[in-house]
C-alpha cells in the first residue's frame, strides 16, 4: 500500500492536486506583481495618461507577451482561489460541482474576452 | 436491534458552533482580519472581472473608444465603484505579498505577524486614499 493512502480501507488524502495548485497560485501571484510593476514604472516614466501613449505601451511586443502571461495567471489564480471558497463553504457536492463548472466556464469566457482585446492593440 | 442503533445514531449530540448570526460577534485577530478581506476581495475582483475587461477594451480599442472610456470612469458613481475595486486589487495585493514573505518564513513570529497584519491593512487604505484624491482630481 503506498504510503500516501492513510486510513486502513480507502483513500482519505483526495486527489494530490493541493501542493501543485498552492505553488502554482504563488507564482501566478509574482507573474502578476511584476506585470503591476511594469504598468506602475510605466506611469511614473510618461506621467500623464493619453491614449497614444496606453496604446503604444500595449502594442510593444515584450509588453503583449508580459500581459497575456498576466492575464493567464490571473485567470488560473482566480480558478484556484474560487474553487477554494466553494471547497470551503459549499458542502453538498452537486452544488458545488456545479458552482466549479460554472466558475470554469466563467474565466474561460473571460481570458478568450481578454485575447481579443489584446489582439486588436 | 436495528432500532436501537437508528435511536443512538439519532441521538448523537451535534455540535454546530458556526452559525451565520454568531459572525458579527467573531473577534478576530488583524491577521484574520486581513485574510477574510483577502478573500473577500479577491472574490469581489473575480465577479467584476467582466466590468474591468470591459473598461480595458474601451480604453485600448481606439480614440474614439478611448473617449468612451473617459466618459464612463468619469461619472461619479463608477468612481465610487472603481475605488471600491482600487481598494479590493490593493487589499488582495498587499495582503498576497505578506503571504509570500510568511510562506518564506519571513516574520512568522507571532508579535511580528500581528504587525505585518496591521501595516497590510493601514498601507491598502492609505494607498487608496492616494490613488482615490487622483481619481477624484484633488491633485
Amino acid at each position: 500500500m503506498p504510503i500516501y493512502q492513510i486510513g486502513p480501507k480507502r483513500l482519505v488524502v483526495g486527489a494530490h492536486y493541493g501542493l501543485k495548485e498552492w505553488i502554482i497560485q504563488r507564482v501566478t501571484a509574482v507573474v502578476m506583481v511584476v506585470f503591476t510593476v511594469v504598468l506602475l514604472v510605466d506611469y511614473c516614466i510618461t506621467g500623464s495618461a493619453t491614449y497614444e501613449g496606453w496604446s503604444a505601451l500595449f502594442s510593444n511586443q515584450l509588453m503583449k507577451l508580459l500581459t497575456f502571461l498576466a492575464f493567464f495567471s490571473l485567470f488560473y489564480h482566480a480558478w484556484i482561489g474560487i474553487r477554494d471558497i466553494w471547497m470551503d463553504y459549499i458542502k453538498p457536492v452537486s452544488i458545488r460541482l456545479t458552482l466549479q463548472v460554472l466558475t470554469v466556464l466563467y474565466l474561460i469566457a473571460c481570458a478568450v474576452y481578454a485575447v481579443q482585446i489584446l489582439w486588436k492593440v | 436491534m436495528v432500532d436501537a442503533q437508528n435511536t443512538v445514531k439519532k441521538d448523537k449530540p451535534v455540535f454546530r458552533n458556526i452559525g451565520l448570526a454568531q459572525l458579527i460577534h467573531y473577534r478576530l485577530p488583524w491577521a484574520g482580519k486581513v485574510s477574510i478581506l483577502h478573500r473577500i476581495s479577491g472574490a469581489v475582483l473575480f465577479l467584476m472581472l467582466p466590468f474591468l475587461l470591459y473598461l480595458l477594451d474601451q480604453s485600448l480599442a481606439s480614440e474614439l473608444s478611448y473617449q468612451t472610456f473617459q466618459a464612463i470612469t468619469g461619472h461619479f458613481l463608477v468612481k465610487i465603484v472603481c475605488l471600491g475595486l482600487i481598494w479590493c486589487f490593493l487589499h488582495h495585493f498587499c495582503a498576497g505579498i505578506r503571504y509570500l514573505l510568511l510562506d518564506l518564513e519571513i516574520g512568522v513570529e507571532k508579535s511580528e505577524s500581528n504587525r505585518s497584519a496591521i501595516v497590510v491593512f493601514i498601507l491598502g487604505l492609505t494607498l487608496t486614499a492616494i490613488v482615490g484624491l487622483k481619481l477624484f482630481g484633488l491633485y
